[in-house]
């Protein structure tokens, strides 16, 4: 198992600290949990080395090249700027972020208002994954009609989203 | 633009000390850079797919819809001073837009930090009344645009302070009890503590003038637009009464104290021929206070609420018409708030003493 801060050496120092009632687990290696302080268990707090503002610019040590494929951005950038160079950038440095928002937000994840487009296309995969289901199902029981008529289904339903 | 904006005609509930109440979402266009990292043509390019739709709106039909690079320095300061662009926006030019409805209760400006920052602002205690105008525009506008959403993370901001709802809901509070109590430290405090940010006239890093006071949400993941905006309300709710309570003590134990404040900022107003608009906005502050109180006739106050924002820089220069020093600019503020308080009669302290005297609930009547 490598560590999770350089990822590059093996962990050796395995921590399991419960914050909030959530059990979160950090794995080091023997040269980050010196730097880190895990040494000294009075001094060191999960919490600091999860959420602190050094998480952003550990990984960045350890993928310093990565750069966002839709714009351009990179993480030395978002340091600069403390602001991101396009939506696509929560996915590409998504690791980093994650730890900056639990940081920063009351949650992790969004309960809030969803736009009416990504409801439709939340429910066009729910139906898209039944229809296969059913089709997997129908040809494993040789029910070769019933599988025609889905596979018809599942062809609609294609060309009805890309339209 | 010749007339302030509909939400600072004091109106809406709990207006005395509720100023405003404002809501902005912001929305960013999916896999576009954002407007701080775009290249000038990707902004303008962006600008040009997003203006139209906006303009579109049947709640912008006969809108005030200008490119920031037409508009001067001065009129993008009128402009932040009604709070109807932020500072960060006035200071674009080429790539950006605002555009605002008549009544200047509703604003969206494009290609600020977001490619869209709409703003909807009611007078009084009315969040949940802006977020729903704001709601029903962002649907309408969902439809023409493709906004950058993520299921876990909500709709996608530049900032990830911003990420969720991509709303920052907030009051503007006029509280001069709490001040003069020295009970605002308190207050501050206790709102700061549960995830609530406190902030001075205009927005982050601003001082506190005129007793006035934004509160508004920190945090945007992981709560609905609905919860953020009740949990606000109740705070504030809160922070109402206490200014209330704060008021009652001051009027039972410190009324001297008061009655002094109160003689000393009409006397200054009235008589100054300089003035900067620190000290006009903390002076107005205390005769606002003294008609909440009764102490100055309630029809007097559009007069004293006018006077909080025509004495702000910008306005005085523009109607000035004429680049003024910033010691001109002092005695002319002194001037216009000397003769538009011509109309305020001297503070009547008898009415103080009455409500002081009779010791039962002297709270000032809500409408």
């Amino acid at each position: 198992m490598l560590c999770d801060v350089c990822k590059c050496n093996d962990a050796t120092v395995f921590l399991t600290q419960i914050i909030e009632g959530k059990m979160q687990k950090v794995n080091l290696c023997d040269v980050c949990s010196k730097e880190k302080g895990v040494q000294d268990p009075t001094g060191f707090a999960l919490a600091d080395l999860l959420l602190g503002i050094g998480a952003a610019e550990e990984i960045e040590k350890g993928a310093p090249t990565q750069r966002c494929p839709v714009c351009g951005f990179t993480q030395a950038d978002f340091k600069k700027t403390g602001r991101l160079g396009c939506s696509a950038c929560y996915t590409t440095f998504t690791e980093a972020l994650n730890a900056l928002l639990k940081a920063m937000h009351k949650g992790t994840s969004h309960v809030g208002k969803v736009p009416q487009r990504a409801h439709r296309a939340v429910a066009l995969s729910d139906r898209m994954r039944n229809l296969n289901e059913s089709l997997q199902k129908a040809v494993a029981e040789e029910n070769y009609e019933t599988a025609a008529s889905l596979r018809d289904q599942i062809k609609q339903l294609e060309s009805d989203s890309t339209r | 633009m010749s007339n302030p904006g509909e939400w600072l005609r004091g109106e809406g509930p709990h207006h005395q000390i509720v100023v405003s109440s404002r809501v902005r979402l912001a929305r960013n266009l999916r896999n576009r850079a954002f407007p701080g990292w775009a290249k000038k043509a990707e902004r303008t390019a962006i600008l040009e797919l997003v203006k139209p739709c906006v303009e579109k709106l049947p709640e912008m039909q006969d809108s005030f819809s200008e490119f920031l690079q037409d508009l001067s320095a001065l009129e993008k300061q009128v402009l932040v001073e009604r709070h109807l662009i932020s500072r960060e926006h006035a200071a674009k030019s080429a790539g950006s837009a605002v555009i605002m409805n008549r009544r200047q209760t509703l604003s969206i400006m494009i290609n600020e930090e977001d490619h869209l920052r709409m703003q909807s602002m009611r007078s009084g205690l009315q969040l949940k009344q802006a977020f729903k105008l704001l709601d029903k525009i962002d649907t309408a506008l969902e439809n023409e645009l493709e906004f950058a959403y993520d299921q876990r993370l909500g709709y996608l901001t530049a900032c990830p302070t911003n990420v969720g709802t991509g709303m920052r809901a907030s009051a503007m509070l006029h509280l001069p009890g709490l001040v003069l109590s020295e009970l605002i430290n308190q207050v501050v405090q206790a709102v700061s503590k549960i995830g609530l940010a406190v902030r001075g006239l205009y927005g982050e890093g601003t001082e506190a003038m005129g007793n006035l006071f934004q509160i508004s949400n920190q945090t945007t993941l992981g709560e609905k637009e609905e919860e953020i905006i009740t949990r606000l309300t109740k705070v504030i709710e809160t922070i109402i009464q206490k200014e209330h309570d704060a008021r009652h003590v001051l009027i039972q134990k410190k009324s001297n104290t008061l009655w002094d404040q109160i003689g000393r900022a009409y006397g200054v107003l009235t008589y100054a021929h300089a003035m900067s608009s620190k000290e006009a906005l903390n002076l107005l502050s205390i005769i606002k206070l003294g008609v909440d109180l009764g102490v100055f006739p309630e029809d007097k106050r559009l007069t004293v609420d006018e006077l909080f924002i025509d004495t702000q820089p910008a306005h005085l220069q523009r109607s000035s018409q004429q680049k003024l020093s910033a010691e001109e600019r002092d005695h002319l503020r002194a001037q216009i708030i000397r003769t538009r308080l011509k109309v305020l009669p001297k503070p009547d302290i008898s009415k103080l003493v009455k409500e002081a005297g009779n010791g039962s609930n002297p709270a000032p009547t809500e409408q």
